[in-house]
């Protein structure tokens, strides 16, 4: 199960790189009350993951295997059973300025314009109205959105309001992206597309990002590596560097030769194919 | 059909069906030999309508029985809210309170009426106080009810950037509400005609309630119809007018999403 496919596997404890990382999980564990108080269930157990400022890194997994759960736990929307997280060296204990996250659900608030939807963290953290409206406007130019600041969310498509809910997340200007799932909800082209803008912008502009995602083609043609996490209780079993040219184009990664070999590891490590059950 | 739901043709068709209605009132009883101080058709209401413009004021009765019902909704509604929100924001405080929320929701408000009268005379206190109570469940349960179903991944949005309480109601929880609180207002649009009708047949001399009763002493049936035909015309206006502001408070909603009118 965790044999080593040199050369494309480094199998075992994920090596620290040597600056500080811009987000790490030390020893995570979390454990969940059991629905009718009987017991605990181990959602993750014991996982480090520690990405270094600008990399990009992908969380795959099966279903239930705590993913998410890790995730919160970057967002500081509650803490770790044991072990601890940092951003940029210090310890998380609540939400953090230089942390945003970006769900399959694009959250936006339907009573409020797109534009007023992309000002919603940084009209929560105090910006004034017309500092505001600027970043925003830019920000929706950057997402392709321009001028659909004054819809609603009902009037957009569904690869649109997820454009919208990225230029929300981006607009509190975070140092790390915690994406769960961004794109699963899209259809295959409209992923395509956005998978490309999310790469340009996130190259970019330097920005390191966690996304978890079950597309294991999205995690190779977009992570600098990608991890993979065992059925419940989560644990991280394997990671592999993609070394993969065109980071900024997902769409030209498609198309590299060595495609083929990442996915069909990543297949083999997740058993895909292997039972019925998924 | 077009977008609005009704055009032309279904709009004669309706009023068609009220035309046959009229016809069947006015020609059918005295077929089947049912005297009119029985059943009174539509020219002699008529009739009696014009004679209570004089004799009975029947729009000073009107005017006082629509602006009771205003009273007692807007108050109720704004109760409604107040508690409901608060309940919302304060889960600890709803349990505790819970059990006696439901008996009181319960309980059958308009029984309340003799009572509020005894306490207040025959004024139009008891009628709004009646209106106010039977008007506060259906908006106080909406409200709270949406409060506790908010997406908890909208509220997990709002404080990953860390957002305040305060903020978290303001941004988040009270817009997320509204949808829910036009459905609670349009029933109370409706039940507060019915507390305050009730109050004003408990007891005084005022409002279209006042005729029912006085119609009912008269034996006069067609003054039963005038003021029940009154009465429907004032729930419609509430419930239009709270109608057509839901329209255009929840204007970001697709048009298919608006509830029926």
């Amino acid at each position: 199960m965790n044999v080593p496919a040199a050369p494309l596997a480094v199998a075992g404890a994920v090596a620290a790189p040597a600056t500080t990382p811009a987000i790490e999980f030390n020893n995570i564990t979390r454990r969940f009350a059991q629905q009718g108080g009987k017991g605990e269930m181990v959602a993750v157990q014991d996982v480090s993951v520690a990405i270094a400022p600008g990399e990009m890194v992908a969380l795959i997994g099966p279903s239930g295997c705590g993913k998410s759960t890790l995730l919160n736990m970057g967002a500081g929307l509650y803490a770790p059973s044991a072990g601890e997280v940092k951003v940029a060296g210090t310890k998380v204990i609540g939400p953090r300025r230089e942390v945003a996250f970006m769900l399959q659900k694009d959250l936006l608030l339907p009573w409020r314009r797109i534009r007023e939807n992309v000002e919603l963290g940084i009209e929560i953290r105090g910006m004034s109205a017309a500092e505001r409206r600027e970043r925003a406007l830019k920000l929706l130019d950057r997402c392709h959105l321009t001028g659909f600041g004054d819809h609603y969310p009902y009037q957009l498509s569904g690869g649109m309001r997820q454009r919208a809910a990225l230029a929300r997340t981006l607009a509190v200007d975070p140092q790390v992206l915690l994406l769960d799932e961004p794109f699963s909800a899209l259809d295959a082209q409209t992923k395509m597309v956005l998978q490309r803008d999310l790469a340009e912008l996130i190259d970019a502009e330097g920005k390191t990002a966690l996304l978890i995602t079950h597309d294991l083609v999205e995690a190779a043609a977009l992570a600098d590596r990608v991890l993979v996490m065992s059925a419940r209780p989560g644990r991280i079993i394997e990671e592999i560097r993609t070394d993969l040219p065109h980071r900024s184009d997902p769409l030209a990664r498609r198309r590299h030769p060595r495609m083929g070999e990442i996915t069909a590891r990543l297949m083999e490590l997740l058993h895909v194919g292997e039972s019925e059950i998924v | 059909m077009n977008k609005s739901g009704f055009n032309l043709s279904t709009t004669a068709m309706s009023a068609g069906v009220l035309l046959a209605f009229l016809l069947g009132w006015q020609f059918l009883p005295p077929l089947a030999g049912i005297p009119e101080f029985i059943l009174p058709g539509p020219a002699k209401v008529w009739a009696e309508f014009l004679r209570m413009q004089s004799v009975e004021k029947v729009w000073m009765h009107t005017g006082i029985t629509a602006l009771e019902v205003a009273a007692g909704f807007v108050l109720g509604s704004l109760l409604g809210i107040f508690v409901g929100f608060v309940l919302g924001v304060a889960p600890r405080a709803e349990l505790v309170l819970s059990p006696y929320i439901l008996a009181l929701q319960i309980a059958p408000k308009v029984a309340f009426a003799p009572l509020f009268v005894m306490w207040m005379g025959f004024t139009v206190y008891p009628k709004i106080l009646v209106a106010i109570l039977i008007v506060f469940f259906p908006v106080m349960v909406n409200v709270l009810t949406a409060i506790r179903s908010v997406d908890p991944d909208w509220i997990n949005l709002a404080r990953s950037f860390s957002a305040s309480r305060w903020q978290l109601f303001r941004l988040i929880e009270a817009p997320a509400t509204l949808g829910p609180l036009f459905s609670g207002l349009r029933i109370g649009a409706t039940l507060a005609v019915i507390g305050v009708v009730v109050g004003e047949l408990v007891g005084g001399n005022l409002g279209l309630g006042y005729l029912l009763t006085l119609g009912d002493g008269q034996g006069n049936t067609a003054i039963v119809f005038v003021a029940i035909i009154l009465l429907t015309g004032i729930g419609i206006v509430a419930y239009g007018l709270t109608a057509l502001a839901e329209r255009k408070v929840l204007h970001y909603l697709p048009r298919a999403n608006y509830g029926a009118v």
